[in-house]
């Protein structure tokens, strides 16, 4: 009774969360009784928005943290990674659950979203990205399902999915990495209608390392936000070598990118003064040379904000590469002037507000931070000032 | 293979493919405001004819109809295979395997199917070449309707020999070859013109080859991926895990010797 008390009493991010569902819940509304025409700016020269754009697209990259940790602890054995795989593979459980939930609004006849089992087109990547999602939030749910376990004490339970564990963490890396570049693959479509400035047959690969690089940023920011909350901060060496492995993965993305830009011969597109040279600017720029730029510097790799200022940035740069790809890069050639109807804009918040509050949730009834605080401060503690 | 081979020179703007094209698939009849408004393909609109003034060689009109391509781009990405092409030549949909992605609007290269924004319960809707006409032997509505034979309907090849005999009788007219014989794997829709088809609307930056094998290309690694990370991380997986048992194991012997030494002389001796 207490607690439900203290839950229901109002703070500021609660009544933000009551207003952003209330505007989600009117257009989730509009979107079913009046179609997909009456809630979103969409149109048949473009037909995916920002539910495609945002809420799949980069939804399942924020979640790629679940298989990075995961095959940092449970394959690699990485002792020092232990405290953040939980929230991580709670980020990517609830981040996939949500993204099929988004998936309901963008689908025109989401009743008839399991079709892909039993009709099958080999040929299509849509139907191995499907396929990827029910797999691998099958596999994300079993992954996470210690957490409950424990709380609800099923110690057979919990011994059973102990075993198992490995092999599943196998198979969600398999999984997921097949998902992550998929989500490129779909734009291999389009070479006509993609600018070129996004448009090139390594967008798997390009797909795959960014989400591999974010899935670090993503530890480092939502540890941060809940470190805020509920008192686990992170051991300050984690937090340190979450930058550099962030770092790692982003640099040869860097690389590829600027690399396959020179080679199609289009790098001059980026310095012509157009909307998409400058969105570029500034989803290579501040999205992923600053981080790098940031975490290669001694002493703001391990300054208490340092990390997380350079996840923020790789995280910010992420979504505007990804924007980029499926909004600006395809407007560019259709030039519709395709932006967001405010009701595909109070969807997206809902779900995010549904995924903080859940994470918020989960953090506090489940042991998602348990092992945090048995370990000493490392190397990177006494630098602090 | 059926097909349609469409001479713009021919074609004065009657409209009366559209009329009879809204018959056949009982769409709404065409009005002359529909004409008016320089109309596009719409969900209940399966061909138009857009008017169009190239420079000083004057008005052309210029029917929009899906192309029903060779090996068609909507087919190849279609998740649950809601769309194919039938072995007498239309692509076809089939609403009761759509779930609604709409990922074939989104990767046709020639921008043809529309959606059903507004219903609850969307389809996709685009030209499906008459196909139940077809099958009874019958031309498609438009190219019976046409009284120009602006439109004709027939075997492909037959057409392609067709276009390419008037191209040898009139070289001075038909300059621009035909359109849909290589764009994109193909067309079985095929256009003869006098004026450059860019001018007229069409995309004329599309390969020769069918885009689904730009997907093809990939998801054809697929099963290689699966199987060279699969036993590579299966691998190291066990190593890993093996390695730290016998690395425990032998940290438990170590610390159980040593609290009871006198027990097992001959390891003793081994240790030594």
């Amino acid at each position: 009774m207490e607690a439900l008390k203290r839950l229901l009493r109002p703070t500021f991010w609660k009544v933000v969360f009551v207003l952003v569902v209330a505007a989600g819940l009117y257009a989730t509304w509009l979107r079913f009784a009046k179609g997909l025409g009456a809630a979103t700016a969409l149109s048949d020269r473009f037909p995916w928005g920002i539910w495609i754009g945002f809420d799949i697209l980069c939804g399942v990259g924020l979640a790629a943290g679940g298989f990075t940790m995961a095959a940092a602890v449970h394959i690699f054995r990485v002792k020092r990674f232990e405290a953040v795989v939980r929230p991580a593979i709670l980020t990517a459980f609830l981040g996939y659950v949500l993204v099929v939930f988004a998936l309901m609004f963008d689908l025109g006849r989401p009743w008839v979203v399991w079709h892909p089992l039993v009709m099958w087109n080999p040929h299509s990547v849509m139907f191995e990205v499907a396929w990827c999602v029910m797999l691998y939030t099958t596999v994300l749910a079993l992954e996470f399902s210690p957490m409950v376990f424990e709380r609800l004490g099923w110690g057979k339970a919990l011994r059973r999915v102990h075993r198992a564990l490995p092999y599943f963490v196998v198979l969600g890396v398999l999984l997921s990495t097949l998902h992550q570049s998929s989500l490129g693959s779909l734009y291999l479509i389009v070479p006509t209608k993609l600018h070129p400035l996004w448009y090139t047959p390594l967008l798997p690969i390009q797909f795959f390392l960014s989400a591999a690089a974010i899935g670090s940023a993503m530890v480092l920011f939502e540890s941060r936000l809940s470190g805020r909350a509920f008192g686990h901060e992170l051991p300050a060496a984690v937090r340190v070598d979450l930058s550099r492995v962030m770092m790692v993965l982003l640099v040869p993305f860097a690389l590829l990118r600027l690399a396959d830009l020179s080679r199609r011969g289009v790098l001059g597109l980026a310095f012509e003064p157009t909307m998409e040279a400058f969105l570029f600017q500034v989803e290579f720029s501040l999205g992923v040379v600053l981080p790098i730029i940031l975490v290669a510097i001694r002493r703001v790799r391990h300054a208490p904000q340092g990390p997380f200022f350079a996840a923020i940035c790789a995280i910010l740069g992420f979504v505007t590469h990804r924007l980029n790809v499926s909004i600006t890069g395809m407007d560019a050639t259709q030039k519709t002037g395709y932006f967001p109807a405010w009701t595909e804009l109070a969807v997206t918040m809902m779900i995010v507000a549904v995924g903080f509050a859940a994470f918020a949730l989960a953090v506090k009834f489940l042991p998602v931070f348990r092992q945090t605080g048995e370990e000493p401060e490392g190397e990177g503690a006494p630098v602090e000032p | 293979m059926k097909g349609l081979l469409i001479d713009v020179t021919r074609c004065i703007g009657c409209w009366e493919c559209t009329n009879a094209c809204a018959k056949a698939n009982s769409l709404p009849p065409v009005d002359s405001l529909t004409r008016a408004a320089g109309p596009e393909l719409s969900a209940d609109r399966y061909t138009v004819l857009r008017k169009v003034e190239v420079g000083d060689r004057g008005r052309r009109y210029v029917r929009r109809l899906c192309m029903h391509c060779l090996e068609p781009t909507c087919a190849s990405v279609c998740p649950v295979g809601a769309l194919h092409r039938t072995p007498a030549g239309p692509v076809v949909y089939e609403v009761d395997r759509c779930i609604g992605c709409r990922y074939c609007i989104m990767a046709c290269p020639h921008n043809v199917p529309r959606y059903e924004w507004n219903e609850p319960a969307p389809r996709v809707r685009k030209c499906i070449l008459c196909a139940p006409r077809v099958a009874r032997g019958e031309p498609t509505a438009c190219a019976d309707a046409c009284p120009m034979g602006a439109t004709l309907f027939g075997e492909r090849e037959e057409l392609l020999d067709e276009a390419r005999r008037r191209m040898v009788e009139s070289p001075d007219l038909y300059t621009e070859g035909v359109f849909g014989e290589l764009e994109a794997g193909g067309t079985g829709v095929l256009f003869l013109s006098d004026v450059p088809f860019a001018a007229l609307g069409f995309p004329t930056d599309l390969p020769n080859h069918p885009l689904g094998e730009n997907t093809e290309a990939v998801l054809s690694r697929l099963p290689d991926v699966i199987l060279i990370a699969g036993s590579l991380l299966f691998g190291l997986q066990w190593i890993i895990h093996r390695r730290e048992k016998l690395a425990e194991e032998a940290e438990t012997e170590r610390t159980s010797e040593k609290s009871t030494p006198t027990t097992e002389p001959h390891e003793e001796g081994e240790r030594a």
